[in-house]
């Protein structure tokens, strides 16, 4: 048997709101990134899902691109915080707010 | 011949070019010499023009040339193009031979000065400018030329700049002129608006002279009454004549320049190049015989209270001048033309002579600081009496005939013009004999302290040679020059000459013989009893006598106090009241209210940049929640 493509998006669905909500209410830079993986990540699926429901080979190509920025992007990511840490010894992302208006 | 005219203009122009780019490393005196020698062979070039000119029949005199076209838009083409007939090779060949003379002159009298090089430079760049002014063949190349003559002129009366007099004097001069300038390029705009050429005779259409037909009454005396603007700024007439007397500041050799043969002639001249359309209207001409006749009596009652040597001579050419003005203002043009040469040859020497007497007595231009200066300087009293006697109108010098010439013309035309004149001319012999014995005459008073503590001078001492040769040849030139045009050879002499220029002359009335002579007899007496009366006033050692210098006239019949009320003072509130009112509240009010304007708002929005994540995390997901709930509203509703 197979699960219908709404069970698919409905997973997306919330692992995106888990994300959101993580990031929103984390503090730790490190949990936020993991939180914005999780979003990636559900937008993922929801392009898998409809690749397959619309029979369209794209869906899943862009996944790859999606994969490829994503990588990169925590490969800067967490250099920036690295190096952040080590200037300042701290991970919390409230505590670098200096460049407020 | 004719085809090397380009050079007259030309040479004076290399000779800028080359002092412009080695004057200093030339020096002094050398420079002067390249300066001088630029002007002389542009006056060899105007001799050999001449001659090319003579060879030709008395009607084909006229040589025209474009070399170059300026520009060319829509309808208007402007050629760079020289003009030669009789009008313009007449011009040529006394602003080249004075201007010569005079370059010479400066040789000597600039001797010393730390501006030396620039001296000339300025010199032949003014000479080049007045050439072009003359031969340009179209209204707008002359139009070049006089600007070129204004701002020279700028530059040579502000020569010691550091005077703050001088300064000013040279700024009073280019603003008057600037005005009547303005007057000349409306008057430009007028005739091409009407005939669609700016070119004074051939080319397509005949030039203006061929397309008198398109200037009605009422335009031709616009455009006659808009060119006499111009010529009263740079001819120095009323009302533009206050610039003239402050000139004075600059160093002499530029006042004869100014004076004898560029610049105030300038205006006569395109008076007389634009004789075809004066000839289209009563009204114009009217205006201008009446203010050259208002000009001469003015200007000489103040020459009569003037304390300064160069001061009495500058009101006596704005004298003079208008005399001119008032020739061409009753159409004897000749009559113009023929003063013009016979001043530049007197006004030069005076204005020469007057400069050996300041370099005698070291800078000193008081008359009543002058005096017997007959026993050491010989050569420059004798040619300064030749001139003096020259301008007074006694017979046989240039001056009696060329004043004469206009007076029996005016006579002919306006009686009371006539009687205004021969007043003029009993103030001139008057004024000029006052100088004349104030400086030369009587007995010394150089070698005393001055009544404001200046020291006393040493003896003066005769100038050099280079400076008595110029005095020596205008001296010549001043006692014949009336055989230009002696009345009885009138035909074979100068007006035969300018005839074919002068064809539309308005007026023709001819007096008999004995109305002629009792005219010039008239002269006479009237040369006589000026001069009696002021060797009867002025021989004694007691040169001040202020009834007879009365205020009024040493301060210019008020007339700059005049402008200074009327002009200068409300535009000076007006600046005060642009610059602090409207400048300073009005415009930067607005400049400053729009800084203030984006930094209020910036301040304000600035808190939304808070610096926490989380804060524009938020931000985002709010915004894609509203985007969310928008896409499905249009879906489901």
């Amino acid at each position: 048997m197979s699960l219908s493509a709404g069970w698919y998006l409905g997973l997306a669905a919330l692992l995106f709101a888990i994300g959101a909500i993580g990031l929103l209410v984390r503090r730790n830079v490190l949990i936020m990134f993991m939180c914005i993986e999780l979003m990636l990540n559900a937008a993922n699926l929801t392009f898998v899902t409809f690749a397959r429901v619309l029979n369209d080979i794209g869906g899943q190509a862009i996944v790859f691109f999606v994969l490829v920025v994503a990588a990169a992007e925590v490969v800067v990511g967490l250099g920036i915080v690295v190096t952040n840490f080590r200037r300042r010894s701290t991970t919390v992302a409230d505590d670098l707010h200096s460049l407020e208006g | 011949m004719l085809h090397v005219a380009y050079l007259m203009p030309l040479l004076p122009l290399v000779g800028f070019v080359v002092l412009v780019f080695a004057g200093r490393r030339i020096g002094d005196p050398l420079a002067g010499w390249v300066a001088t020698v630029a002007v002389a062979g542009s006056f060899v070039v105007a001799c050999v023009t001449f001659a090319g000119l003579l060879q030709l029949p008395g009607d084909h005199r006229l040589y025209l040339d474009n070399y170059y076209t300026w520009f060319h838009v829509g309808g208007l083409t402007v050629p760079v193009g020289i003009l030669v007939d009789p009008l313009s090779m007449t011009m040529c060949l006394f602003i080249t031979g004075v201007s010569a003379l005079i370059h010479l002159y400066s040789i000597s009298y600039m001797k010393g000065d730390p501006d030396y090089p620039k001296f000339f430079l300025y010199l032949n760049l003014f000479v080049f400018s007045m050439l072009v002014l003359v031969l340009a063949n179209n209204l707008l190349l002359t139009f070049v030329g006089w600007e070129g003559v204004g701002v020279c002129s700028y530059w040579l009366v502000a020569f010691w700049f550091h005077r703050d007099s001088a300064a000013s004097a040279g700024k009073k001069a280019f603003i008057y002129n600037r005005i009547g300038d303005a007057g000349f390029l409306v008057a430009i705009f007028l005739i091409f608006e009407k005939t669609g050429t700016l070119q004074y005779t051939g080319g397509p259409g005949g030039g203006i002279a061929g397309q008198l037909g398109h200037l009605g009454g009422g335009t031709a005396t616009a455009v006659v009454l808009l060119l006499f603007l111009a010529a009263t700024g740079k001819s120095a007439q009323i009302p533009l004549f206050n610039w003239l007397p402050d000139a004075m500041e600059g160093p002499t050799p530029v006042s004869a320049l100014i004076h004898a043969a560029t610049m105030v002639t300038a205006g006569v001249y395109l008076l007389c190049r634009m004789n075809h359309v004066l000839a289209l209207t009563h009204a114009g001409t009217e205006v201008i015989a009446i203010v050259g006749g208002v000009t001469a009596f003015v200007a000489a009652t103040i020459a009569c209270a003037q304390q300064d040597i160069k001061k009495v001579l500058a009101f006596s050419t704005i004298s003079q001048i208008a005399y001119m003005i008032m020739a061409v203002g009753v159409g004897a043009y000749v009559a113009a033309i023929f003063l013009m040469v016979a001043h530049a040859f007197f006004k030069g020497l005076l204005f020469l002579g007057a400069g050996s007497v300041i370099h005698g007595l070291d800078g000193e231009q008081d008359l009543k600081r002058m005096g017997a200066l007959r026993r050491y300087m010989q050569w420059t009293t004798v040619t300064f009496t030749v001139g003096f006697l020259a301008i007074a109108g006694i017979p046989p010098l240039a001056g009696f005939w060329s004043k004469g010439d206009v007076l029996v013309n005016v006579y002919s035309r306006y009686k009371l013009l006539w009687v205004l004149g021969v007043l003029t001319a009993v103030l001139t012999a008057y004024y000029m004999t006052r100088l004349q014995v104030l400086a030369f005459g009587g007995e010394p008073r150089w070698d005393k302290i001055g009544p404001g503590g200046e020291p006393a001078h040493h003896a003066p001492h005769e100038s050099p040679w280079i400076m008595r040769l110029p005095l020596v040849v205008l001296a010549v030139l001043t006692f014949f020059g009336g055989l230009l045009d002696l009345p009885w050879i009138r035909h074979d002499s100068l007006a035969g000459w300018l005839a074919p220029v002068f064809t539309r002359s308005l007026y023709n009335d001819h007096l008999g013989d004995a109305a002629q002579w009792a005219l010039a007899l008239t002269d006479i007496a009237a040369a006589i009893i000026g001069l009696i009366i002021a060797v009867g006033l002025w021989r004694g050692a007691q040169v001040e006598k202020p009834q007879l210098e009365p205020e009024f006239l040493q301060r210019v019949w008020y007339w700059d106090d005049f402008y200074d009320t009327v002009i200068g003072r409300p535009s000076q509130k007006l600046a005060t009241f642009c610059a602090w009112v409207i400048d300073a509240r009005i415009i930067d009010g607005a400049v400053n209210g729009a800084a203030q304007l984006v930094r209020s708002t910036g301040s304000l929005t600035r808190k939304l940049q808070s610096g926490y994540v989380r804060n524009y995390a938020l931000g985002i997901a709010l915004g894609m929640a509203a985007l969310v709930v928008f896409l499905l509203s249009r879906t489901w509703w």
